[in-house]
């Protein structure tokens, strides 16, 4: 068995929609010293006052399976879904990527925006604030390339993912 | 909620609501300590008859006592305590209960809901502090929410694997007017713990059972929790496969210690039978039961050759520590129920000579004897105290249930006292918080009053809560406080003999109070036994004298408990006793760091 052999796991979860229960899944990781590459959270159906947390996670196989187990016995939980597992499913993130500079480096960095299909959603004479959705690995080649053409700011939403097909959670 | 009175016809403040829920729910007794933001529930409970109330001392022993009444009649038990320092003074013995799955529910004060985040005076972020510490929390801020949380509250604690929950009440929630709802038939949203077995699972369990050649049943707290006809089911498959059986310390009396297919308690000071079998085995089933680091030892050494099932209600308990064969996820109860019929339906033979032959092999181990001690001259061995003790209450044939702090005289208590059933054995496994016995004696005996109710305890985890023994005299409690005083705190002073080179930093527990002189103090009766032959007298007045004693002990001070498997060490690692002390020159430091 790869008992030490890491993976990645993208883990969506549904929770009721109430105070606290952000804390209790951030109090889960930090508290047992779980990895969070990424966790992102927002309300999915009013109705029903559910949200929905994604979290990008690394560890081993018993590990990750405890992760799962761990989020499920949270009584404000619904549903856990290790979505790598469960078959093909997509990841997005978002970014807006601010660049501040002119003449050859800002066109440089228009160019490239558009070649990585890159909105410009924010643009003076000396900046431009690009947005992007895409894979983590997209969006860091992109970042990567902006650095020397005058990179000033990113934000990051970190991914949310869901399943492809018409399997859903 | 639809069937909520509606606004103009409310009667009830939102105390009395709260009030109302606790009955609903079944609640007779709460054990708390009043302030300033719960004055609306006292002044509630004032008014009315139907749930009694027990004035503790102490917040942290308002919690102990809920867990003793709690353990020992399988309800839930209730909690009343005031914000802040009342809510914080709780967190110790909620910690506890999560530990060992004990169901409770605590109210706790809190500052009126526009003060909260304000620094308020005895304002605490309680649920906040509580959250690691419970297995839910809730802060209620709408009266509306008010009886659907109580209520909700209880299903939490009880329902799947069991333990605290809090209920944070902000003082203007307690005094508004509040809306009454009965608890909801409805499934809850969210929370709908598995206890059903899947049958796949119990059928792949049973043939690995069948096949096996050095079977044992490994059984611990989660049987109690499922309930005595649990343990009923677990004496009844363990004749019907003729299985060795060896319970955790949180498993005692899940399966009689008279059976002579019980090997005593596994781990760090279980039996040399019950580790060799544990070690040995080449099917394991684990019912209810945790892989314990203090159980399992050594991992990567732990039961090296055997396939493993694992019944357990929390799959977060399955494949943590040990990787095993065969989960299965489900209510002990309903599992050994359906292992049973499953046994019985398949019709493969079982390896009836492999069986015996194994059995041959543990009687040799059971013939070492491995809880021998030797009671010579006046010096009372505080083995034997408990040996004593234990055949004393037997003799006399009262219903009789053990409490114990924490440290060695809870290791000989678990070796020498027998349990026969389940519910009669409280004490703090998975904290191991010192100043336990006493309040959940406390809570045992409410909930039993005719029955005999001893906690066995040190000299030192005693003065831990000891301002209890004021509750005692307070409601005619008479529970009687057994110390085995060694004048050190036993456990430390053995790990610092075996593994510290015998340098005892701050281990001796210096100016002791004259236990008999407190005792009369509180309104109890105070007894001393220095000679081994004052041993059964005393025993034997503490047990008739019909109020609370203390009975203090005085026992041989450097004995240490064994067997014992040093940390780090593996089960077939163990040391028997002080003639092989030499084999602790090789703990490592990899060892030592484990606690
Ligand atoms: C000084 C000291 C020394 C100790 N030495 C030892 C020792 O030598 N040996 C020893 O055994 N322990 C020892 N302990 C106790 C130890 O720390 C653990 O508390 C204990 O081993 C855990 O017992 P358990 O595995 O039965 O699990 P518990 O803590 O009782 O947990 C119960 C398990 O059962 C599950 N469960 C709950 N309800 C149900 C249900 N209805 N159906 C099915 N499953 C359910 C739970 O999910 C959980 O996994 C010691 C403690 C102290 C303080
Ligand atoms: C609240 C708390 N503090 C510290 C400890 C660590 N500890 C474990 S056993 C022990 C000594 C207990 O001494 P005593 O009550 O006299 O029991 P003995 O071991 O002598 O039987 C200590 C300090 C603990 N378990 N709980
Ligand atoms: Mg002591």
């Amino acid at each position: 068995m790869s008992e030490t052999l890491q993976r990645t796991a993208t883990i969506a979860v549904l929770v009721e929609n109430e105070a606290g229960v952000l804390a209790r899944v951030i109090g889960l990781f930090s508290g047992r010293g779980y990895n969070i590459e990424s966790l992102t959270v927002a309300p999915v159906d009013e109705l029903r006052r559910l949200s929905r947390i994604t979290i990008v996670t690394t560890g081993t196989e018993m590990i990750i399976d405890q992760i799962k187990a761990q989020l499920d016995r949270l009584v404000p939980v619904h549903k856990v879904s290790d979505l790598a597992l469960e078959g093909p499913h997509l990841v997005r993130e978002l970014a807006l990527i601010k660049v501040v500079g002119r003449g050859e480096g800002r066109m440089e960095a228009l160019r490239l925006a558009d070649a990585f299909r890159a909105r410009v959603v924010d643009a003076t004479p000396e900046s431009a604030v690009f947005e992007m959705t895409g894979s983590a690995e997209k969006i860091d080649a992109f970042c990567a390339l902006m650095r020397p053409l005058g990179l000033a700011e990113i934000s990051r939403t970190g991914a949310v993912a869901i399943a492809r097909g018409a399997r859903s959670l | 909620m639809t069937n909520a009175t509606p606004a103009e016809t409310l009667t009830l403040n939102g105390a009395e609501v709260v009030l109302r829920a606790l009955k609903e729910q079944g609640v007779e007794v709460i054990f708390g300590y009043p302030g300033g933001a719960v004055l609306p529930i006292y002044d509630a409970l004032f008014q009315q008859n139907a749930i009694r109330h027990i004035l503790v001392r102490h917040e942290q022993a308002a919690v102990h006592a809920a867990e003793g009444y709690a353990r020992s009649t399988g309800k839930v038990g209730c909690v009343l305590v005031t914000s802040g320092p009342g809510a914080t003074n709780a967190v110790t013995g909620l910690l506890d209960a999560l530990m060992d799955s004990i169901p409770l529910v605590c109210l706790t004060g809190q500052v009126p809901t526009h003060l909260i985040g304000n620094d308020a005076f005895q304002e605490a972020d309680t649920t906040g502090i509580t959250r690691p510490a419970t297995k839910h929390n809730y802060l209620v801020k709408k009266s509306a929410d008010l009886a659907r949380t109580v209520h909700e509250a209880f299903y939490v604690a009880r329902s799947g694997r069991p333990g605290p929950v809090v209920i944070d009440l902000p003082k203007d929630i307690l005094i508004a007017k509040a809306p009454y709802v009965e608890a909801a038939t409805a499934e809850h949203r969210s929370y709908r713990p598995v206890t059903q077995p899947d049958a796949g699972a119990i059928r792949r369990a049973v043939a690995l059972l069948k096949g096996a050649k050095r079977p044992v049943i490994y059984a611990g707290g989660g049987v109690i929790n499922a309930g005595p006809e649990a343990s009923h089911l677990l004496t009844e498959l363990a004749h019907l496969t003729g299985f060795p059986v060896t319970n955790t310390l949180m498993g005692l009396g899940a399966f009689s210690s008279d059976d002579k297919q019980f090997l005593g308690m596994l781990g760090m000071h279980g039996t040399y039978e019950a580790n060799l079998v544990m070690h040995g085995c080449d099917v394991m089933l684990n019912i209810g039961a945790r892989f314990d680091d203090r159980v399992t030892g050594k991992l990567s050494h732990f039961s090296p050759h055997s396939k493993k099932i694992h019944a357990d209600i929390d799959p977060s308990s399955i494949n943590k520590n040990v990787k095993v064969d065969v989960p299965i996820v489900g209510d002990a109860g309903a599992i050994l129920a359906a292992m049973i019929a499953a046994w019985r339906a398949d019709e493969t033979p079982q390896d009836k000579p492999a069986l015996a032959a194994w059995w041959r092999i543990i009687e040799d181990w059971r013939g070492k004897d491995c809880l021998r001690y030797r009671q010579e001259g006046r010096i009372i061995k505080p083995q034997h105290a408990v040996k004593r003790l234990y055949e004393i209450t037997r003799e006399l044939g009262r219903e009789t249930f053990i409490t114990t702090e924490v440290g060695q005289h809870q290791m000989w208590a678990a070796q020498y006292f027998g349990f026969q059933k389940p519910n009669r054995w409280m004490t703090s496994g998975g904290l191991g918080t010192m100043g336990y016995g006493l309040p959940a004696a406390m809570g045992v005996q409410i909930a039993h009053a005719d029955a005999l109710v001893i906690d066995i305890a040190g000299e030192a985890s005693i003065l831990m809560n000891i301002q209890e023994m004021g509750t005692l005299a307070q409601y005619r409690l008479p529970v009687k406080v057994f110390i085995l005083n060694n004048e050190y705190m036993g456990m430390v002073r053995q790990w610092q003999e075996l593994l510290h080179g015998g340098r005892y930093s701050e281990s001796y527990s210096a100016a002791l109070p004259d236990f008999v002189k407190l005792a009369e103090s509180f309104h109890a009766k105070g007894l001393r036994a220095t000679d081994a032959s004052d041993l059964d007298g005393v025993i034997r007045e503490m047990i008739a004298h019909d109020g609370p004693v203390i009975a203090d002990i005085c026992v041989a001070k450097d004995e240490n408990c064994f067997p014992m498997i040093p940390s780090g060490a593996a089960h077939n690692e163990m040391i028997l006793g002080p003639d092989q002390e030499g084999g602790v020159a090789g703990v490592t430091d990899e060892g030592k760091v484990l606690v």
